[in-house]
């Protein structure tokens, strides 16, 4: 059974003395039926197709629709001239963001984290992260950043998204941008404090201020596409999971306990009105402009 | 939901409903079909007709029937490899009082001549339900090794069934009974824990009422 609580995932590791991640892993070992090592390899695989994705990139792709690409190229042509308001890592995981969703708006392949729509919040602080620290072997153990310990980040995060699942939603038909979006940005908030070498409290309260800074977020897809505005939405995800992973690292926690945040985000979802969940009926969708490109996408009124 | 259904599926994008889940719905009606299809008629209904062509709807399903799996690249191409390996498909809008938002209706025929109609839906997430089988309503997800015995409605043929999965050990997780009318057509659908080995497939298949035997192999993550 999975886990229903993030407080259920702390408590059972320090009764056992185990790692986050690794309560995640048994969890898994379980329900599935599979050995520790092929659990892993699944793992394993969904960061190599992360990190395949992010190479695959193509900076002249426009999607169908002609809504969305090449704007992930011109983000990284702006961070090489060196001069970047947020500093250039935070710029790399911009550009990542942007390329990912860019990526999944044109129909390459993707890893959903937790969904298609937000498949960029994961890799662009995961990717960066990785390339800047390869191969440097730098700082203890518990904090330096290799595959096996991306692994084991990715399990972290997948532990708080599926608390997520269980306890509100993670589709935004249901509750939202913020379910998709805002769980991504709270599971990679949380898988950022681990590779940092982050307690297990730190990485609760960090998925917990991730997510409250985008609670009330709505899904308002233009000609109910996941192009408009979601593509922009995956960096506003990764800048935010930063920030909350830094704060949490700083010892700063949630006012509110974790598990009532996520109940708060599905006591919103479930409020917002039918127009602002991915329907492409309310917000920026329903601006005269996204109407009338919905009209010139779809060839009638 | 286990862990890969937060982080997963791999896929090629843009929508898990409307890409990943329309490709699993191609490839199940082509396992259902039991041949390659040379015709494809398919009619979608509700947001897979209103925004399904921006989402690459029509290709997903194209590709599944072409036998292709949700993160296989060549997606985008569908319409061309079907011209190439000789797959006719035509689409249209239809309504479907009911059913849920995201569901087509395919109608398609095998090289060996045969047809099927099947009805399915994308529930979210790449999840998908087939919900009629020519005239049956059915539910069945493929998410498990799936076996669709078609079969007269007569005493012992499930009795028969069962014990042949049993014998070798391997664990029925639902097991769903359709009729058309009392003792004519029927159709098992049994989901199991483990796969099914083809020499069982292929006894249950010449077994007295029973018509033909499709396996659907299971995900695998």
């Amino acid at each position: 059974m999975a886990y229903q609580s993030l407080k259920e995932i702390t408590r059972l590791c320090e009764e056992e003395g185990i790692p986050f991640w690794r309560a995640v892993l048994q969890d898994d070992v379980n329900e599935r039926s599979v050995s520790e090592d092929e659990s892993f390899a699944a793992m394993g695989k969904m960061w190599e197709t992360m990190l395949s994705s992010s190479e695959n990139y193509d900076p002249s792709l426009m999607s169908g629709s002609g809504l969305v690409g090449m704007d992930g190229a011109k983000m990284e042509e702006y961070r090489k001239r060196g001069d970047v308001l947020v500093g250039d890592f935070v710029g790399k995981v911009i550009t990542q963001a942007l390329q990912m969703g860019e990526s999944n708006a044109c129909m390459k392949r993707i890893v959903a984290a937790p969904t298609a729509g937000a498949c960029g919040v994961l890799p662009a602080v995961l990717v960066p992260l990785y390339k800047e620290n390869a191969g440097k072997g730098e700082g203890t153990k518990a904090r330096a950043i290799n595959r096996e310990r991306i692994i084991e980040a990715l399990y972290v995060a997948a532990g708080i998204g599926q608390v997520i699942a269980a306890r509100a939603f993670i589709a935004g038909a249901q509750g939202g941008c913020q379910a998709e979006v805002g769980s991504a940005s709270s599971m990679a908030a949380g898988a950022l404090v681990y590779l940092k070498g982050g307690d297990n409290e730190q990485i609760v309260h960090a998925a917990a201020m991730a997510m409250k800074n985008l609670l009330g977020l709505v899904c308002d897809p233009v000609a109910g596409l996941v192009e408009v505005p979601c593509v922009k939405r995956n960096v506003i995800g990764a800048v935010n999971a930063l920030a909350a992973a830094d704060m949490a690292l700083a010892g700063i926690k949630s006012r509110i306990p974790p598990d009532q945040v996520i109940d708060a985000m599905k006591e919103v979802g479930e409020s917002m009105h039918v127009s602002l969940r991915e329907t492409g009926e309310g917000g920026v969708a329903n601006t005269p402009y996204a109407r009338e490109l919905a009209r010139e996408i779809h060839g009638k009124g | 939901m286990n862990i890969f259904d937060i982080l997963g599926p791999v896929m090629v994008g843009p929508s898990s409903s409307h890409t990943a889940g329309a490709v699993r719905i191609g490839y199940i009606t082509r396992s259902l079909l039991g041949s390659r299809p040379v015709m494809a008629d398919i009619g979608l209904a509700g947001s897979f007709a209103a925004t399904g062509k921006g989402h690459g709807t029509d290709k997903a399903l194209i590709a599944g029937l072409l036998g292709m799996k949700p993160d296989d690249m060549r997606i985008p191409r569908s319409f061309e490899i079907a011209d190439e390996e000789g797959l006719s498909f035509s689409f249209h809008e239809i309504r479907l009082a009911g059913a849920h938002p995201n569901t087509a209706l395919l109608n398609v025929k095998g090289v060996d001549g045969k047809c099927l109609e099947v009805q399915a839906s994308s529930l979210g997430g790449g999840r998908i339900m087939v919900n009629q089988l020519n005239s049956l309503a059915v539910n069945c997800t493929g998410e498990k090794p799936t076996l669709i015995v078609y079969h007269q409605d007569r005493p012992g043929h499930v009795t028969n069934v069962t014990a042949m999965l049993a014998e070798p050990g391997i664990n029925i997780a639902a097991l769903n009974l359709y009729r058309e009318k009392k003792g004519g057509d029927a159709v098992m659908i049994i989901e199991v824990d483990q796969d099914v080995p083809a020499d069982i497939i292929r006894r249950m298949e010449v077994r007295e009422g029973i018509r033909k035997v499709i396996y659907i192999e299971g995900e695998k993550t």
